[in-house]
């Protein structure tokens, strides 16, 4: 059943993940499949992207993987409701590992926004924030409004984590952006700007 | 280190060396009896992290994320966990990433326990069709040299390689 009833979010997607990845600096992205590979796109194609155009809830691993081996960098995931759901297992192992440089950003319109708005689990009750936190993220948030995501920011970015944000917004797909799609291209193009190192 | 010729020998001193040789940093499993001597190893060597996982396809995502980040790791998993890696492993393919992985078997040699026997023998088929590269082993004695042939395949040529011990070498795996 696709999403009829709208919900009470009025935050946008892709002003969300563009003013999130404002505030970067060196830190590496790794994305979602589906939405969120053209909301961090379109906020700047940055060699430090890792697009995961596949690969349904693998995005939180990836980056566990990347934040042990970057110890010193910032990882950001940035990836769908329907995406974590789909690695749900995920936070319980980041939980019990403790990266003190992984946050994860789930943007959350209740719904699977790439194949037709069907619901996800997220608007039918499932409380993302809650089995992050029962899960032993040492910090988390819901974000419904841009005062909450501004307070946020600084904690996204720098609080030592790991670290885990819900961010709600409103159920409308946004425009698809030009993102590379090759996974050897975006793959070593990412290596290389985060190791220093050529494939 | 233990003589191949001592009784005391186990293919897993022999390996764990070698992941200290080549540099491997990050090791992702579920535990399984055929791998657990490995594992111990593993666990108790302060050069490298060990994660035990939920599922196995958690797995195939951190190595891939290792090798993004300039690492090098192994993943250990028993048969019945390929299957779950399946759709995982599109990103070795995808992305040319390199993935080394020891794979015990259950569902073969000997096995007594009939639900193992199905996932056991989808294993190497099912490592094949993703295009995982798999060089199955039987003899003890052999399996330090094909972890490492298997290395330089996966870290060297970045493929994705299992090595496949047979259920001839590890035993029946536990219960069940």
């Amino acid at each position: 059943m696709a999403v009829k009833s709208k919900t009470p979010y009025t935050l946008q997607r892709r002003k969300v993940v563009q003013r999130i990845l404002e505030d970067r600096g060196d830190a590496a992205v790794v994305t979602g499949i589906g939405n969120a590979v053209h909301d961090v796109a379109s906020a700047n194609d940055d060699p430090k992207n890792m697009y995961l155009a596949g690969i349904m809830g693998g995005a939180a691993m990836v980056a566990f993987g990347v934040a042990l081996a970057q110890p010193k960098r910032r990882i950001l995931v940035i990836t769908g409701d329907g995406e974590l759901l789909a690695g749900i297992g995920s936070l319980a192992t980041i939980g019990v590992e403790q990266p003190k440089n992984l946050s994860i950003i789930v943007i959350d319109n209740q719904a699977y926004g790439a194949t037709g708005n069907q619901h996800t689990h997220t608007g039918r009750g499932v409380d993302l924030v809650g089995i992050a936190a029962a899960s032993g993220f040492k910090k988390t948030a819901l974000i419904t409004t841009e005062a909450e995501l501004e307070a946020e920011l600084p904690r996204i970015h720098n609080q030592p984590g790991p670290y885990f944000a819900v961010v709600k917004v409103v159920s409308k797909t946004s425009p698809r952006i030009n993102a590379p799609k090759d996974g050897t291209y975006v793959s070593r193009r990412f290596r290389a700007a985060v190791t220093g190192e050529s494939a | 280190m233990v003589s191949k010729k001592s009784k005391s020998w186990h293919w897993s001193q022999d390996v764990h060396q070698l992941f200290k040789k080549i540099g491997i940093k990050q090791i992702a499993y579920v535990p399984d009896g055929g791998l657990a001597r490995l594992i111990e190893r593993v666990q108790a060597d302060k050069s490298m992290r060990s994660v035990v996982l939920t599922t196995e396809e958690e797995g195939v995502a951190q190595m891939a994320g290792a090798w993004l980040g300039g690492q090098r790791g192994v993943l250990l998993t028993q048969s019945g966990g390929v299957g779950n890696c399946i759709n995982m492993l599109s990103m070795m393919q995808e992305c040319r990433i390199p993935l080394l992985s020891l794979v015990s078997m259950r569902g073969e040699w000997g096995e007594q326990y009939p639900w193992q026997v199905p996932m056991g023998q989808s294993t190497i088929p099912a490592l094949e069709a993703a295009k995982v590269i798999v060089h199955h082993v039987d003899q003890a004695e052999k399996v330090p040299e094909t972890v490492e042939a298997a290395a330089k395949l996966a870290f060297d040529a970045n493929r994705a390689v299992a090595v496949v011990l047979s259920q001839r070498i590890a035993g029946s795996g536990g219960q069940g």
